[in-house]
């Protein structure tokens, strides 16, 4: 019986444009299930915006989700280099992106507001120089 | 679930079995069963893919035919401004115009002229709504489906106006009742139409109840009288042309969006790329001040259409020539006639991709479709009439296939056989 429905995505770190593949399967299952368009757009902006950074800060990663019948839980973890400052990395506008990223549109300093703003809970676990590992639930 | 009666069908002794619609559906509505192509019709959104790429013609669309011009007392015939990209050096649309009269109808009133009336509501509506951005266009019956059925976070996004044919056939009913003083059944309103969408829309319309188009003909039907007809009235043209560069400009990608008269839109065409800008933009890819989104289902816009007879391309060069000298807009003729363009009924979400009507039940059944997935190449081969391995387990989940319609399942199978066999009997 399942439970709890789980996938697993790696996210590369060699083709930026990929980014969004994750948010985009997750999406058509979420489809398939059923879920309310709301959460479905919710869950496909937190994470769009989360798969991005991976991509951008962190030479890519590992997202696993898992659905239950009462909520949807997004975990992305990845090896980069860590948040300094996780309350300053939550403000919106601010953004440590290198200029070539920012050249292409990214790096506004709205991906981890966007994260929180469509999630009911999320949580940042950061090491310097280990990983992030970011986990974010949308009740159903 | 709502059955809208669909225009494209199959021609079943001329389906080879082959996969090549299978693999063009976009909605991953065609199976091939018992070496026939099925067409699940809750799915099909009426793009006519199937039709383009079957290199058997096995697949056909609905349509009416001219003769039904006789079952009405009087007829109006509403050409779709992609028709005049179809004829070679026409300089006078009122040759063109002229020529359908010569073929049988009564009179003829101008898609074009009631698209200028949406060109004009359309701009109020986008500058009153900007609540709504980006607007998206819903002239393209297709892509309405579509966005119903795969979407549902966009259905608030359409713009709630019916479509130019629509309001056409409504002005041009109530123009030949004022002309004719005849009651509205004895008038007939034929659509020269470039796609089976349109047949479709006309049979069971979106944002209101009943069409007023009586009988939908495709373009290529009509095409080889019409193109005698106008040899015929070359010289002796009537007056009829009642629109301007604005109308005439919605046949081909980009004229609908052009007549809002703003910069700030994106214009789509082909059922592949409306798809990517409809993903990017539930998404939220687009810039927030993006106002409009016009999609066209079709390669170059309804010049794409599949009952049309012109390449696109080809036709697009022709629309832009006729267009250069034409009066921007002559949207005052058409308003002679009332022009209430808005939805009455509402457009809501289908959700015909959903596994099961509950979560449960629907997570229970992806579960089996994932552990599926994985006793399967993955080589989307379509030997097993599914166009993805994904499809055919959903298919088994569905409980209208099963796992030996894979050809590599099968082939494990047997061979496991044949090696017990070989136990047996001790070889």
């Amino acid at each position: 019986m399942a439970d709890v429905l789980e996938f697993t995505y790696e996210v590369s770190d060699e083709d930026f444009t990929r980014a969004g593949e994750a948010s985009s399967d997750v999406k058509k299952k979420l489809k398939k299930l059923g879920v309310s368009p709301d959460v479905i757009r919710r869950v496909s902006i937190a994470l769009y915006e989360g798969e991005i950074n991976m991509v951008i800060h962190a030479n890519g990663g590992i997202i696993t989700i898992r659905i239950s019948e009462d909520s949807i839980t997004m975990i992305l973890d990845d090896k980069g280099p860590g948040i300094p400052d996780v309350e300053k990395a939550m403000q919106a506008g601010y953004s440590t992106a290198p200029d070539k990223v920012r050249n292409l549109g990214f790096g506004a300093g709205m991906g981890l507001p966007n994260m929180k703003k469509n999630t009911d809970s999320i949580d940042i676990e950061t090491k310097i120089g280990v990983g992030t590992k970011v986990t974010m639930v949308i009740n159903l | 679930m709502e059955n809208y009666g669909q225009s494209v069908y199959l021609l079943e002794n001329q389906c080879k079995g082959c996969t090549n619609c299978i693999k063009h559906c976009p909605t991953q509505a065609i199976r091939v069963r018992n070496g026939k192509a099925v067409i699940t019709t809750d799915q099909c959104i009426d793009c006519g893919e199937c039709i383009r790429i079957c290199p058997h013609h096995a697949k056909k669309a609905k349509r009416g035919f001219i003769d039904a011009i006789n079952n009405y007392q009087y007829s109006v015939a509403l050409p779709a401004p992609s028709l005049y990209a179809q004829v070679n050096h026409l300089d006078d649309v009122n040759i063109l115009l002229t020529a359908l009269k010569d073929m049988g109808f009564d009179d003829v009133y101008e898609v074009s002229a009631a698209a200028e009336i949406i060109s004009e509501e359309s701009r109020k509506y986008v500058e009153e709504h900007p609540e709504q951005w980006p607007i998206i266009s819903t002239a393209c019956p297709t892509i309405v489906r579509l966005i119903q059925m795969r979407f549902p976070n966009l259905v608030d996004n359409l713009l709630p106006f019916i479509t130019p044919a629509e309001l056409a056939a409504r002005q041009a009913r109530a123009r030949a009742m004022e002309r004719t003083g005849l009651p509205a059944d004895q008038i007939g309103i034929f659509f020269l139409s470039p796609c089976p969408s349109k047949v479709t829309a006309a049979n069971s319309p979106i944002g209101h109840k009943k069409s007023e188009i009586d009988c939908v003909l495709a373009i290529k039907d009509i095409y080889p009288a019409l193109v005698d007809s106008m040899k015929i009235v070359a010289n002796r043209p009537e007056e009829l042309a009642i629109s301007g560069k604005i109308g005439i400009s919605w046949g081909i990608t980009g004229g609908e969006a052009g007549g809002l008269l703003s910069d700030s839109y994106v214009a789509a065409d082909g059922i592949e790329n409306v798809i990517h800008v409809l993903e990017d933009l539930e998404d939220e890819k687009f810039s927030s001040d993006l106002e409009f989104i016009e999609l066209n289902a079709c390669n170059g816009g309804c010049v794409g259409g599949v009952m049309q007879v012109e390449n696109p391309f080809a036709a697009k060069a022709k629309l832009q020539k006729l267009r250069k000298y034409l009066p921007v807009s002559a949207v005052h003729a058409a308003k002679t006639y009332p022009y209430d363009v808005h939805w009455d009924k509402e457009v809501e979400y289908l959700p015909v991709f959903e596994l099961a009507d509950n979560l449960k039940e629907s997570m229970e059944k992806l579960n089996q479709i994932q552990e599926l997935c994985k006793r399967f190449p993955g080589l989307d081969c379509g030997c097993c009439g599914a166009p993805t391995c994904r499809c055919l387990a959903e298919d088994i989940v569905k409980g209208i296939a099963k796992e030996t319609d894979c050809i590599y399942v099968l082939k494990d199978y047997l061979h496991k056989l044949s090696e017990n066999i070989d136990k047996i009997s001790g070889v």
